[in-house]
């Protein structure tokens, strides 16, 4: 880990704090897209050495955020089956469906069983032939491959009692969603690196070009963030919008090929519902017609459930960075880590949650270009 | 940085109405917290109980005398640096300790499965044997239930313990003075990643080993040297933050912690990192906090780390003048930020 402690050097980051204070003459707005950047900036305390020009906003990069309450409730109803043995990994068993969540299906007696790696959930199949076993294949880019894998094995080993519940999001084109709505109020964006790292790159040169956005792929150290946000802004004042790439060490252009072959034989691009935003165009992973055998949702008929979402919630606003966690009324109040309204405040890696584990006030905006 | 009133939590925070226990309920976080300050102290209330310490100071005959007790249910029994045996004698011998007792007497109570190993057994009676002969206590009374195989995790393990105070001191969060220094006996994490590692098959590099040890020697070095001990917290489930805490709440004091003063060791952050965890969270065994007045600080850690466990000792923080009851952490690279207790345990991250 002596990796890391250069990425968490004070003075560094201090240096690049100062860089980018000399550097900024007007308010900018930039969005980070991946929940565990969220989570690194709250934790480390980026954002307060940031000049008050620079605001960030959290973007709907957390895989637990942003899964469809009805997925939720799905995987609900297939857990507290008696001869299924349900798999996930851990930040999803608390997730709110509208009645419930796994935890609770786990103390009522379900088999459901917090797992490391897709492939753990493979063993579990082969080793109860008597039982059906189900992962939830949640998660952006980055946790595709391994799904993908699994799903591959488990066809190469003949199983008839492993299935998926696919809830897989792609980043592109939620950042594309975003950068088109009316609402929107992001100027530059500080890109995931670790998705980059299995995707690479390629895709973002024309979102960049058609909405006039500096694009960022960023890392998750502190140093990195901080990186990240200098070279997003250097941009943005001298009228740029190019694609850079702060994270070279792990991300390469064109990606990790063979992880994106993997995706591509199993999964196809699908439309896809995103929690408290709707739905996006090609935004999701689905699995392809070759390995529909391996679709929970279809093996336990419950693909008719539809659900609904706390009125009080407006984590889909914080997803899209139009507003933030401490802007919504039921924050920290109706809405905490051990009684949350919308997944936001569920995962570790969720805006809401971070805010409320930090406590992070509101910090003053900057005063507004004059005209 | 005082937190701004729509931040403030709901006092007390209502006990999430679940209709079952939860894991979470005993996973040393806001949810056990909740069950413990909602459901036990109010049936119970009595003094001792309301000093919320690891164990009870009790006065019989013009004898202060300090009592507590523990159950042991860890999976596996057997881990890298410990067992179920010798952590349960150490458990309660350091809940003695924290009072500022001389650990005596232990009695030990013993849930068995139908179809454990008799030679498991054995090797967790002998490891008993061994931690108590290490910490000075006897095992002086007991109890032994078998239930249906099925419904135990093999051997269950409760011990209480009974240790006497030989000075006056009050030692306890009430105690806890603004400018008090904390210290720390070594680093973090190793136990709670330990028991991660083997429970759910992850190799690391190196086999990263408990750090399960008695405490009571140190701690009796310092009452030994008049170090003037305002109070002590083993960091057991929760790790150090929330310890820290609990401790803060209970005083209404702000405590500042130093990210970079918190020794971690390189194997235990490598394993945090891949699963998402916080090292100040994470259980220890063989750790504690000691709150003492600045001006002894120096002389108390090196005391410390002249005593068995105690070689990594270190100063991480300071008590705060303002009266918030928060936590808070000085990062890595030189921001403040609030330290808050974790709703259930640490569950690994997605991605
Ligand atoms: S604070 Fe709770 S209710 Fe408000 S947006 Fe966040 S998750 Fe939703």
């Amino acid at each position: 880990m002596r990796f890391i402690d250069e990425y968490r050097d004070a003075a560094a980051v201090q240096q690049f704090a100062r860089a980018l204070t000399a550097l900024v003459t007007r308010p900018w707005t930039i969005m980070e897209v991946c929940g565990g950047q969220t989570h690194a900036i709250i934790k480390f305390g980026v954002d307060e050495l940031l000049p008050r020009e620079v605001t960030l906003v959290h973007g709907p990069g957390c895989p637990v955020c942003v899964t469809p309450v009805e997925i939720i409730d799905q995987a609900i109803a297939i857990a507290s089956l008696p001869h299924v043995i349900f798999c996930s990994f851990g930040d999803m068993l608390r997730v709110p469906g509208t009645q419930k969540d796994l935890f609770s299906v786990k103390a009522a007696g379900g088999d459901v069983r917090m797992v490391y790696s897709p492939l753990d959930a493979v063993n579990l199949a082969r080793a109860h032939p008597e039982r059906q076993v189900v992962f939830f294949a949640v998660g952006f880019e980055t946790t595709a491959p391994a799904n993908a894998m699994a799903v591959a094995r488990a066809r190469r080993l003949g199983l008839k009692n492993f299935s998926v519940l696919v809830s897989h999001v792609l980043v592109p084109p939620a950042m594309e969603a975003i950068l088109s709505s009316p609402s929107n109020r992001v100027q530059g964006f500080l890109a995931a690196g670790h998705v980059c790292a299995v995707m690479g790159y390629h895709e973002y040169p024309p979102l960049a070009a058609k909405y006039r956005v500096p694009i960022v792929v960023t890392g998750f150290e502190p140093l990195d963030i901080m990186q990240g946000i200098f070279m997003c802004v250097k941009q943005l004042e001298e009228g740029r919008h190019e694609v850079e790439n702060q994270y070279a060490r792990s991300v390469r252009y064109e990606g990790n090929r063979p992880a994106q072959q993997l995706m591509q034989e199993v999964f196809e691009v699908v439309p896809r519902q995103w929690r408290g935003i709707g739905e996006i165009p090609r935004s999701g992973l689905g699995l392809r017609a070759e390995y529909q055998e391996f679709d929970a949702a279809r093996r336990f008929g419950v693909t008719y459930l539809a659900a609904a979402e706390s009125p009080e919630c407006i984590s889909g606003l914080v997803l899209q960075g139009v507003r933030k966690p401490s802007e919504c009324p039921a924050f920290g109040t109706r809405c905490t880590p051990e009684h949350p309204l919308g997944a936001t405040m569920v995962s570790s890696e969720g805006a809401c949650a971070a805010y409320y584990r930090y406590r992070r006030p509101a910090r003053p905006a900057a005063p507004s270009p004059s005209p | 940085m005082n937190a701004p009133q729509d931040f403030a939590l709901q006092c007390p925070v209502p006990l999430r109405d679940y209709p079952q226990v939860l894991l979470a309920h005993g996973g040393g976080g806001r949810l056990s917290h909740q069950l413990i300050e909602s459901l036990f102290l109010p049936a119970f209330k009595n003094p001792a109980l309301d000093a919320r310490h690891d164990g009870a100071v009790v006065e019989i005959g013009g004898l202060r005398l300090a009592f507590s007790t523990d159950s042991y249910v860890v999976r596996p029994l057997f881990f890298p640096g410990g067992d179920i045996g010798s952590l349960a004698v150490h458990g309660t011998v350091n809940d003695l300790a924290m009072c500022g007792a001389r650990p005596l007497y232990l009695s030990v109570a013993a849930i068995l499965e139908e179809g454990v190993p008799m030679e498991t057994l054995r090797r967790v009676v002998a490891s008993m044997q061994h931690a108590a002969a290490r910490a000075g206590v006897q095992l002086v009374t007991g109890d032994t239930k078998v239930v249906d195989r099925g419904k135990g995790d093999g051997i269950y393990l409760n011990t209480a313990g009974i240790g006497i105070l030989e000075h006056g001191r009050r030692i306890a969060p009430a105690s806890v003075q603004p400018g008090d220094t904390i210290l720390l006996n070594g680093d973090l994490g190793r136990h709670g990643m330990a028991i991660m590692a083997v429970r759910e098959g992850l190799s690391f590099e190196s086999a990263i080993e408990s750090d399960s040890a008695p405490l009571a020697a140190l701690v009796m070095a310092l009452l030994e040297a008049d170090i003037d001990v305002h109070c002590l917290r083993d960091l057991t489930r929760g790790g150090l933050a929330s310890a820290l805490i609990e401790i803060a709440e209970a005083v209404r004091r702000d405590m500042l912690i130093e990210e970079a003063a918190i020794p971690v060791r390189e194997d235990v952050r490598a394993a945090c990192e891949i699963l998402g965890f916080d090292p100040l969270y994470v259980a220890n065994e063989g750790r504690l906090a000691v709150f003492v007045p600045e001006a002894q600080a120096e002389r108390a850690l090196a005391i410390m780390r002249r005593a068995p466990g105690g070689e990594g000792s270190c100063r991480i923080g300071q008590v705060l003048d303002s009266r918030d009851g928060l936590l808070k952490l000085r990062s890595r690279i030189g921001a403040l930020r609030i330290v808050d207790m974790l709703s259930g345990e640490q569950l690994p991250r997605i991605c």
